[in-house]
């Protein structure tokens, strides 16, 4: 009857959000009066699990899925729950579990409700605010299936530390072939810079840096803060940078800890996308931008001047705060 | 020699298409909530085919027109969704299905649409990853469990030869190339096409439209995944804090000692 939570993990290492989505599944275990089992797919500390609060760990170890397969670990998560009688998934909101997410919904016949916010509102019937209209609104949505797939969006929730001593038991799934239709042949990955999906910083460039080989400075501007990039709608649509760095209503969501915004106006589809960041700084040098009236700091004037002499000033705060 | 004849007898039948299209508000509108805050509200708002949808029916056109497929487009939504429906039809879709109900929750539309792809024996079926009202993004993978269908979500990438599929997937950092088989359903996304190759309807598209097949088909037995209660907008936004470009020390110091996030 434990809730289950599906606790990610990259080359054997667990991504930040298995320790959010443990978190969240360790509140819901406790208001439901359970515990808190975890389930990972070829990790390679099962036990740190424990310190946010899972009781039990489900450590698969399949040498038929060296990389992500959305069928196949569906299914493997059925049969976890299966096994532990479980009514609830909590799921984090990464690309590869979304893939699998609806999958796992139409298996079970479950009820799944992504972009989860915040604590519960109700647990019986279980209600759980989500965000809606690309962050332009909040649901309050209740589960109507008996087994419920929860989706808690990324940085919403937090880590929070709950130390229990785990139990690491081997689980061998069953995996049929029918699971493997989809064979991956080859990744094509940028490796050793962050992603927009995992930075807790974002430093993301618009229109008003003019052209694709001002892109420099905001290269070096991530480099020093260990961030990644990211651009406006109109500079993927332009072909300055590729499709993959654009974020916004119709791009990527950014939820990163920070959110730096150059030479962006702040149209409301970009702002949708990027909402979900904690904190948000803008330098533009139209002081009326749009983007100022949702920015926590800003700073009105000519990026040219401005991002260098920042990056300069950073160097600076970094080598006095190693 | 019968049986080595019988080796090069290659499959001829054309690719069947399905287009799942969302009814969605466009993505400049306002959002609001009416009836004490239970439902979004319409009113002044226009309906267009959702973004992610938008990339996929402009690549169904491509295998229309490359490879002889045939291309139907199917909504789960009311009669107010029929205008959006003829739009697809005059972009180039040579039949629509529209299953007469408010798509509440994914499970329920996902279902739905399962029904149609069943009946129909799509080889394919283009659905977009997420729509940009609800954002559920669940879709296409509750379609793929119920009819075993392979998937690929976050498409951005898709060649067809026979029955053999090589598609693109997006993925955190860069992308991935997958091998599998029809029948597909995949979840696409914009980078599907490029933004410059949309299709949008021109006048005689939009003339023939009005003569195209929209069938409505009456709801199958289905379960509601979930329902929205209650609506509400994000909290106003306090005021921004504005820095001095010549004082770009302070700014650092805000966003490490107030704001904690360098």
């Amino acid at each position: 009857m434990s809730v289950l939570v599906y606790t990610e993990s990259e080359n054997g290492k667990f991504k930040k959000n298995a320790f959010e989505v443990a978190s969240y599944g360790y509140l819901l275990a406790q208001e439901l009066n359970t515990e808190l089992t975890a389930i990972c797919i070829n990790a390679e500390n099962p036990k740190e699990l424990e310190n946010f609060g899972v009781g039990k760990v489900l450590n698969v170890k399949e040498a038929k899925l060296p990389s992500f397969n959305a069928m196949a670990y569906a299914n493997v998560i059925s049969q976890a729950l299966e096994q532990e009688n479980s009514s609830q998934i909590v799921l984090s909101s990464s690309t590869d579990t979304k893939y699998m997410a609806g999958i796992l919904s139409g298996k079970l016949d479950a009820g799944y409700c992504p972009n989860v916010v915040a604590a519960p509102i109700n647990i019986n019937p279980l209600t759980l605010k989500r965000a809606v209209f690309s962050n332009k609104g909040f649901a309050n949505t209740e589960i109507k299936t008996p087994i419920a797939l929860i989706g808690v969006s990324s940085n919403a929730f937090g880590v929070i530390e709950n130390k229990v001593d785990a139990e690491v038991l081997d689980f061998v799934p069953n995996i049929e072939d029918s699971d493997l239709g989809v064979a991956s042949m080859a990744i094509d990955k940028v490796t050793g810079k962050a992603t927009i999906a995992d930075a807790d910083i974002v430093v993301s460039g618009g229109r008003g840096l003019k052209g694709p080989e001002n892109w420099g400075m905001i290269e070096e501007l991530a480099d020093v803060l260990g961030a990644a990039t990211a651009c406006s709608k109109p500079v993927s649509d332009l072909g300055w940078r590729p499709h993959s760095e654009h974020v916004g209503q119709t791009g990527k969501p950014v939820a990163s800890n920070l959110y730096i915004a150059i030479g962006i106006s702040g149209a409301i589809q970009h702002l949708a996308g990027v909402n979900s960041s904690k904190v948000k700084l803008v330098i533009n040098t139209d002081p009326e931008a749009p983007f100022f009236k949702a920015a926590d700091y800003g700073v009105v004037g000519d990026a040219f001047e401005v991002v260098p002499e920042l990056i300069e000033k950073l160097k600076e705060f970094k080598a006095q705060n190693a | 020699m019968a049986i080595l004849a019988h080796k090069f007898v290659k499959k001829q039948s054309r690719m069947k298409i399905l287009v799942c299209i969302s009814n969605v508000p466009d993505t400049t509108s306002k959002i609001n909530f009416a009836e004490g805050d239970t439902k979004f509200d319409s009113n002044g708002v226009q309906f267009v085919i959702n973004p992610n949808d938008e990339f996929g029916l402009t690549r169904a056109m491509w295998f229309k027109e490359k490879q002889a497929a045939t291309v139907h487009v199917a909504t789960v939504g009311l009669a107010s969704s029929e205008s959006t429906i003829r739009k697809a039809l005059a972009i180039g879709a040579d039949e629509a299905i529209r299953v007469d109900m408010e798509p509440t929750n994914g499970l329920a539309v996902a279902t739905q649409l399962a029904k149609i792809i069943k009946d129909g024996a799509y080889d394919l079926v283009i659905a977009g990853r997420e729509s940009i009202d609800y954002n559920g993004g669940m879709v296409p993978g509750i379609i793929a469990a119920q009819l075993n269908y392979n998937f690929v979500n976050t498409c951005i990438g898709l060649e067809i030869e026979g029955e053999k599929v090589t598609a693109t997937r997006e993925i955190d950092g860069g992308k991935e190339t997958l091998s599998t088989e029809l029948p597909l359903i995949i979840g696409g996304q914009k980078g599907l096409v490029e933004e410059s190759d949309l299709r949008i309807p021109n006048m005689r598209g939009i003339m023939m439209a009005r003569q195209k097949k929209l069938n409505v088909v009456p709801v199958q037995e289905m379960t509601n995944g979930s329902e929205d209660l209650k609506f509400e907008k994000p909290a106003p936004k306090g005021a921004v804090k504005l820095v001095d470009a010549n004082n770009l020390s302070e700014l650092i110091d805000l966003l490490h000692n107030e704001a904690k996030a360098i």
